[in-house]
């Protein structure tokens, strides 16, 4: 079996040897089944190049030389700096901390009374073992995708949480996974289970402390009962000098109402893929992309709405703003099933280069099988307006300063929907710093 | 209202200027003082628009020959945002729309840069607040607008408003109101008219793109201008306008045409 030519494959190989040491400490046998199987499934898979066409502006190469090691345990005399990335109502936030992969209880807020139910995997699976047995590695299958597989194969740790019905929580649910080690590689995963009619927001935050080189497999699964609803706000903001390959995959049962802000701003190399479940009848998700990039960034953002059952509803708005010789790549599939009629559903795209160097490549693809459906579809690239830029400096303003005006306000219609104030004032803050070129 | 020893504000000579390699303006000539204010008329696609935006420095116009003094500056090597500053406003026939950029922090942004350049004190926003409230008054503007885009979902009588309330904000020595009361009901056009009016003294000076003898009942002009084929064809005073309404402008060509064969006898 080592017949392994291409050195990509060397990468798969040599996180592999790891294994054994890395997890073998769990004594629950359904979990170690799911992992054994997921790492079967690793040896047989092979590293995507740019030969296939979900991959085709992701050139992998360069991940394929860094198969770090998982991180070390970070010293506990000075996780008091880390505070730092709680939100600024950290007092009304519940937070599930992963410091490089690890859970760190003393940086954790959660809540112990009976109406939520949070924590990390470890403490929770034997408690709950039901519940997330039977969610866990359901939705993210990882039979045909190398890095849910290794995800699901180095399964240590979860961020987990659990809305019983009808729970109603209005606290923001922050999951914060900072990355505090050079050349390690970690696996965050999440799993949330929204039982029938609860409802909460939840923050999917990857921070960073310094520019370090890392790598980031990250995997998350979101269980949506009939009529749940969800927030999620997604912020990658990782080193620029890290690789950060995520899978998220939405389950939504019939009425349940999905929303999703993913924003992009760090990795040299990162790839979001999305998988959208509307399983249920009258199903919804409303998702939202901002990716801000620039130097020699690439941000692959791979969604796929899948319309299964009538009357779903789902609206889609990415936008990307490519600086440098940075390149944007989005492909937004819709696919809308036989019975799926009288499906709504609206995608748009929309790109801002500024400069000649910088690239972006959109695709929108609609495949309809019902005939009864409303959808609609478009993508814009282009430059800033001049008409625009024309109308500010009548009134005044320079050059360089409607521009950076105009930047921001592309930027800024996405993070003016967060409703987390603290996140988005921080967001805000981030997209100004990084549209105001003097 | 004219006054002979008031200072020439704006002097353009044999103006010429092209757009996507097709001359639009092929020699306008006006002069404008202190204190005065001119109506320019004309059909549509005569060139009006595209003087307005020459003089206010629209990067897609090309001078190709002539010249335009203002307030004592050769105005064309001017950036736009300099003529802005150095008092030249124009209130666009078709306010642009700019998503995304509240109109509150649009209008303080070019008040404020405005003010800094004339060495005058910028608002915070507070007091821009306040200040911008008393000016929307003046038009009978709903405050809402402040906190909605630029423009956008702006009705077409709400964007007019809007370009006033700027030049309102802004104090232009020359203001260069194109078609402003097109897209106005009656009372928006008596609100925008007197709006401009309280605006005007003997220090600045107006120039009204239009062509309805309508608005020029609310604003009286010192002087009408008849634009054709990009140049200035006949000049009069405030009676030209309803003399146009009465018999329409083939009586100017045909009075123009009867002067020009006379001049060539
Ligand atoms: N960007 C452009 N490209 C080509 N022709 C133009 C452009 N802008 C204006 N024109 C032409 O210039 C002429 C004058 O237009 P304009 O100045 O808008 O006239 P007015 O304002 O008097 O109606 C018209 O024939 C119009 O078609
Ligand atoms: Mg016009």
């Amino acid at each position: 079996m080592t017949l392994m030519t291409l050195s990509n494959n060397d990468y798969i190989n040599s996180l592999v040897e790891r294994w054994g040491s890395y997890s073998n400490s769990t004594n629950v046998a359904w979990l170690n089944q799911l992992r054994s199987e997921a790492l079967h499934c690793v040896n047989k898979l092979r590293m995507p190049t740019t030969h296939m066409e979900a991959w085709r502006f992701t050139d992998l190469s360069s991940l394929a030389k860094l198969s770090f090691p998982e991180a070390l345990l970070f010293p506990r005399d000075q996780l008091s700096e880390l505070a730092r990335f709680f939100l600024s109502e950290s007092e009304s936030e519940y937070r599930l901390v992963f410091i490089d992969g690890h859970y760190v209880a003393e940086l954790s807020q959660i809540d112990s009374s009976e109406k939520i139910i949070q924590g990390n995997l470890s403490s929770l699976i034997l408690s709950h073992n039901q519940i997330i047995s039977s969610h866990l590695g359901k939705l993210a299958e990882f039979q045909d995708d190398l890095f849910t597989a290794l995800n699901t194969a180095f399964i240590q740790d979860c961020a987990c949480v659990i809305l019983p019905r009808n729970v109603s929580i209005a606290r923001p649910i922050h999951l914060l996974f900072i990355s505090t080690q050079s050349e390690t590689t970690s696996y965050p995963r999440c799993l949330v289970v929204a039982e029938s009619g609860s409802h909460a927001t939840i923050i999917e935050d990857y921070v960073a402390t310094n520019e370090n080189v890392y790598v980031t497999h990250s995997v998350a699964e979101f269980f949506l009962a009939d009529s749940a609803k969800i927030n999620h706000y997604r912020i990658q903001r990782d080193s620029n000098q890290a690789f950060h390959i995520a899978n998220h995959v939405v389950s939504l049962s019939a009425s349940s109402y999905y929303a999703g802000v993913n924003i992009t701003f760090g990795a040299q190399i990162s790839r979001f893929s999305q998988r959208i479940e509307l399983g249920g009848e009258g199903a919804e998700c409303s998702i939202e992309g901002f990716t801000l990039i620039t130097g020699q960034q690439l941000a692959d953002t791979h969604t796929f709405i899948d319309h299964m059952k009538p009357q779903g509803k789902s609206r889609q708005i990415h936008k990307c703003i490519a600086d440098g010789s940075a390149h944007g790549v989005f492909n937004g599939a819709v696919m809308v099933r036989p019975h799926a009629q009288q499906t709504d559903s609206a995608q748009m795209s929309r790109s801002l280069l500024l400069t000649d160097k910088a690239r972006i490549d959109a695709k929108p693809q609609l495949e309809i099988f019902a005939d009864n459906v409303k959808c609609s579809h478009g993508a814009t690239v282009g430059q800033l307006n001049k008409e625009e830029i024309f109308y500010l400096r009548s009134r005044g303003i320079s050059e360089s300063v409607a521009r950076n005006l105009l930047t921001y306000a592309f930027g800024g219609e996405v993070i003016e929907h967060i409703a987390v104030p603290s996140l988005k004032a921080q967001l805000e803050e981030t997209v100004l710093l990084r549209t105001q070129i003097a | 209202m004219i006054d002979q020893n008031s200072k020439t504000l704006l002097e353009v000579r044999d103006l010429h200027a092209k757009v996507s390699d097709v001359e639009i303006l092929k020699g306008v000539n006006l002069t404008v003082k202190c204190g005065e204010i001119h109506a320019i008329m004309g059909l549509n696609g005569s060139g009006k628009s595209t003087f307005a935006k020459v003089l206010a420095g629209h990067p897609g116009y090309q001078v190709t020959a002539g010249s335009v003094s203002f307030d004592n500056q050769d105005l064309l090597s001017l950036e736009p945002e300099v003529r802005s500053r150095n008092g030249i406003f124009l209130a666009f026939q078709y306010p642009i729309e700019i998503p995304g950029v509240a109109n509150s922090q649009f209008l303080r942004l070019a008040y404020n840069t405005n003010q800094l350049s004339r060495g005058k004190e910028e608002l915070d926003p507070l007091e821009f607040d306040d200040f911008v409230r008393e000016k929307m008054q003046l038009l009978e503007m709903n405050v809402d607008f402040l906190d909605r885009s630029v423009n956008e979902g702006f009705s077409g009588g709400e964007k007019k408003r809007n370009e006033i309330l700027q030049m309102a904000l802004l104090e232009p020595k020359l203001a260069i109101l194109d078609e402003t009361d097109s897209g106005l009901d009656i009372d928006a056009l008596r609100i925008v008219a007197s709006g401009v009016n309280k605006l005007t003294n003997k220090d600045n000076a107006i120039i009204l793109v239009t062509h309805y003898q309508r608005l020029l009942d609310y604003i009286v002009p010192d002087y009408v201008h008849i634009m054709e084929s990009g140049r200035i064809i006949k000049t009069s005073g405030k009676d030209l306008a309803k003399e146009l309404e009465v018999h329409g402008y083939d009586w100017i060509k045909a009075d123009q045409l009867a002067k020009s064969t006379e001049s060539s006898i």
